[in-house]
């Protein structure tokens, strides 16, 4: 068995995302980027299983600007045992992730193709989807725990109500969500083999699909600024408040 | 434990300016040599934080032709200004009466981080192994006493220090040579100069915290290239300080502050002297229709000549302000810490060559220009100690009429954590409220520095004497680190009538000032796990 893994490259949680002054999208210059965090997870799920003696190969895939290639080499220090990197400049939209995946998976015939359950600078939450009807696969997502059986896999799902346990058969996807596991730090050692592991990059023109955005962007703005609370005196002038002024009840 | 290890040549603890240099300098010598660099940011760049106006002296020599490898120094400085401010007035001082040392035609005003970047990329294309997010937590030492190397950090313990499933142990690595390059207190450097008695017979270190804003401002006040610096307000005569204000590239100003911390009055917050500044009607209609959008602060070192310790001990160097290079009256550092680095590199060529021994470093250091630099300032700061107007005053006669060449060498008496007087001695400070404007309070300022710890790991800044904080310090200095730190790391909570000391250790931006001014040196700040910390971007 092997599995596809797809990470993307995206402004790191921890920075405070600016709007550019035009409106037409967020400063990305000089700003630290690091792999989308459900996507740590889709990692450590295919390397925790190949460590368990069910997959053979895990092999780690990012589109993106050619920078995209440090989220693959981080992939291979953390364990997968190759990657690829197929190159776009600007932006790119879910559905063309997905065709783009597709001639991946056509490619390289993964049984199980894991990857995060939303990107944190877009949450779309649509390629793994998207991809499961270009491949008439079947999908599990927001996987939370994840089984490999003989031929299908059980998959413990986070929605609304509360846990919900499916089981898809083999070939499938899988979109992680952040509780599925932690993932594990890259060691020096293996940061160092992870570059002498083989990348292996393509044009993303070359593989024949239409990514051309379907999707205009108007504006990008600020959200407005929260108004400062206030103090109420007591309950009776919380519960007029929330009556008459926020008309919550 | 037993660790994994790995052997280099030399190994360069710090991702700035000095040991990027020190690293491209060496493999420039000798393109062969095994060099290793840990940083402890997530990424080259994320730590630094500098005014700052460059002088490219030192890269000049390391990569000549770096206009054309496109580095990140674009903006000449095309207009100086210096006011010395009353409380609503201001004074502009002619530059042509500026010491020569603070005039600025010749430099451009950059991004420290950006062109530490940039000078990882040349480093990385000549071959040097970068691990950022890979802090350096402890020395390793021969048998022989002499330093064999580091080992960094583990990563994956919780609070208790117990191992936690993602547990992965820090590694060694042995260096021929290791050089410490982690800038202004550095955790090592200071147990290598406690060890090695690297301070014997000098001053004591003197520092100062600094902050920096950038602000996106309205184009008809932007002036790029200008560079304006302030002294006076809102300081008083004996508190050594002062601002800059300068225009960078993008309508954007880099605005900041500096405080010794050689202060005396513990109610005193630096962090809302500097928010206090900017409500000067001279800076604030700069700032006015603008939008701040960043904050950061770091400790620096002032001490000059007379507090810089040795520099060499067997097996390793200290570089930059890991030592303490940087040219006070000059307000620069950069330049001085690419050179020593880049003096260290040659002694480790011929150490490692000709088994020369690594004391030439100061014999080379010494006949080198930042030498003569150091000499020729190294009155300035220790003259402020008189107040403001006799430091100006004899600055005005020590730098222009002497240009440094006084017969006599003033002395930095006291150290920083010993400036403090108790708190019922000294007068209460009541700082205006933040306007969310022009003025900000600290919890949306550390936001601004995307600095975070993951949860669940060993408190990064320890105390030597838990019960210190709240049964002498409080007592007798108000605990000062409430205000001394820029992030707010430190507060005293009530509970149930009974003071608490509390660390929020996870806000803390790796500035040191705890570090250096906790009165009783209570306070030791060691390395979290690696990758945590601001995430400064054109800092």
């Amino acid at each position: 068995m092997k599995i596809l893994v797809a990470v993307k490259r995206v402004i790191d949680y921890n920075v405070q995302v600016r709007v550019k002054e035009d409106g037409t999208g967020v400063v990305t210059e000089n700003v630290k980027m690091s792999t989308n965090p459900p996507d740590d997870n889709a990692i450590e799920e295919a390397v925790k299983i190949k460590e368990s003696g069910k997959v053979k190969e895990v092999i780690a895939v990012t589109v993106g600007e050619d920078k995209a290639q440090e989220t693959v080499r981080k992939a291979l220090a953390v364990g997968a045992d190759r990657g690829i990197h197929v190159k776009v400049d600007g932006i790119i939209e879910p559905l063309a992730v997905s065709k783009i995946l597709q001639k991946i998976v056509d490619k390289e015939k993964p049984d199980l193709i894991f990857m995060g359950k939303q990107a944190i600078d877009d949450d779309c939450n649509q390629t793994g989807q998207m991809l499961a009807a270009l491949l008439n696969y079947p999908q599990a997502t927001f996987a939370s725990k994840v089984e490999v059986k003989e031929k299908s896999l059980e998959v413990i799902r986070e929605v609304d109500e509360g846990l919900e346990t499916i089981e898809v058969n083999i070939p499938a996807i899988v979109t992680c969500d952040l509780r599925l596991n932690e993932p594990r730090y890259a060691s020096l050692p293996n940061i160092m083999k992870a570059k002498k592991k083989p990348l292996e990059q393509i044009n993303a023109s070359d593989l024949g699909v239409d990514i051309k955005p379907r999707i205009e962007q108007i504006k990008v703005e600020e959200p407005p600024k929260r108004k400062a609370g206030i103090k109420v005196a007591s309950v009776a002038e919380l519960v007029q408040k929330l009556k008459n002024e926020a008309k919550v009840i | 434990m037993s660790r994994e290890v790995m052997e280099y040549d030399v190994v360069i603890v710090g991702g700035g300016p000095s040991g990027l240099s020190t690293a491209i300098k060496l493999k420039q010598l000798n393109p062969d040599i095994n060099v290793c660099l840990l940083e402890k940011a997530s990424e080259v760049g994320a730590h630094i934080l500098s005014g700052n106006v460059f002088e490219t002296k030192a890269l000049d020599e390391l990569i000549p032709n770096w206009k054309e490898l496109n580095a990140p120094i674009k903006t000449k400085v095309t207009k100086e200004k210096f006011l010395f401010l009353g409380k609503t007035k201001s004074l502009s001082w002619p530059t042509w009466l500026l010491p020569k040392v603070q005039q600025n035609h010749k430099n451009y005003i950059i991004s420290l981080a950006n062109l530490c970047r940039w000078l990882a990329e040349q480093a990385e294309a000549l071959g040097i192994e970068i691990f950022p997010g890979f802090p350096a937590s402890e020395i390793l030492y021969n048998e022989d006493g002499s330093v064999k190397g580091v080992v960094t950090q583990d990563m994956g313990l919780d609070k208790e220090g117990n191992k936690k499933d993602s547990f992965e142990p820090g590694m060694e690595l042995h260096a021929k040579v290791t050089v410490f390059a982690e800038g202004c207190r550095g955790h090592l450097g200071k147990q290598l100069i406690n060890k090695f008695e690297l301070n014997k017979g000098k001053d004591p270190q003197q520092y100062g915290i600094g902050f920096k804003e950038i602000w996106e401002i309205n184009e008809e006040k932007h002036e790029e290239g200008m560079v304006m610096h302030t002294a006076g307000w809102p300081l008083d005569n004996n508190t050594y300080g002062g601002s800059f204000v300068y225009h960078a590239e993008n309508k954007q100003v880099f605005l900041g502050y500096v405080i010794g911390l050689d202060y005396q009055n513990p109610h005193l917050s630096p962090f809302d002297e500097f928010q206090r500044f900017k409500t000067h009607p001279a800076i604030k209609k700069i700032l006015e229709g603008g939008k701040r959008i960043s904050y950061g602060a770091r400790a620096l070192i002032e001490g000059g000549l007379q507090s810089l310790p040795q520099m060499y001990m067997p097996g390793a160097l200290l570089v930059g302000c890991d030592a303490g290079t940087l040219n006070m009256p000059k307000i620069k550092g950069s330049h001085t810490a690419m050179k020593s680095g880049m003096i260290a590199a040659e002694t480790i060529i011929e150490n490692l060559k000709e088994n020369r021994s690594l004391s030439s470093y100061e014999d080379k250091f010494k006949k080198s220009w930042v030498y003569k630099e150091l000499y020729a300032a190294r009155n300035v700061k220790p003259s402020f100690s008189w107040g403001l107007i006799l430091g100006i005053i004899f600055t005005g006669i020590d730098q222009i009429l002497f240009r440094g060449k006084l017969p006599f060498t003033l002395k930095n008496k006291h150290a920083d954590h010993d400036s403090l007087k108790p708190s019922n001695e000294m007068p209460k400070i009541d700082y205006p409220k933040p306007d969310n404007v022009i003025t900000f309070d600290k919890t949306s300022s550390v936001y601004l520095t995307g600095t975070n710890h993951t949860d669940n790991q060993p408190v990064h800044l320890k105390l030597k004497d838990h019960n210190l904080p709240i049964s002498y310090t409080l007592e007798k200095f108000d605990e000062p680190a409430q205000r001394y730190c820029p992030v707010g790391v430190y507060e005293i909570q009530v509970e149930n009538n009974l003071k608490k000391f509390v660390i929020n250790s996870q806000n803390c931006i790796h500035c040191k000032t705890c570090d250096i001014k906790e009165p009783s040196q209570n306070i030791n700040w060691v390395t979290p796990e690696g990758g945590g910390g601001p995430k400064y971007g054109n800092m």
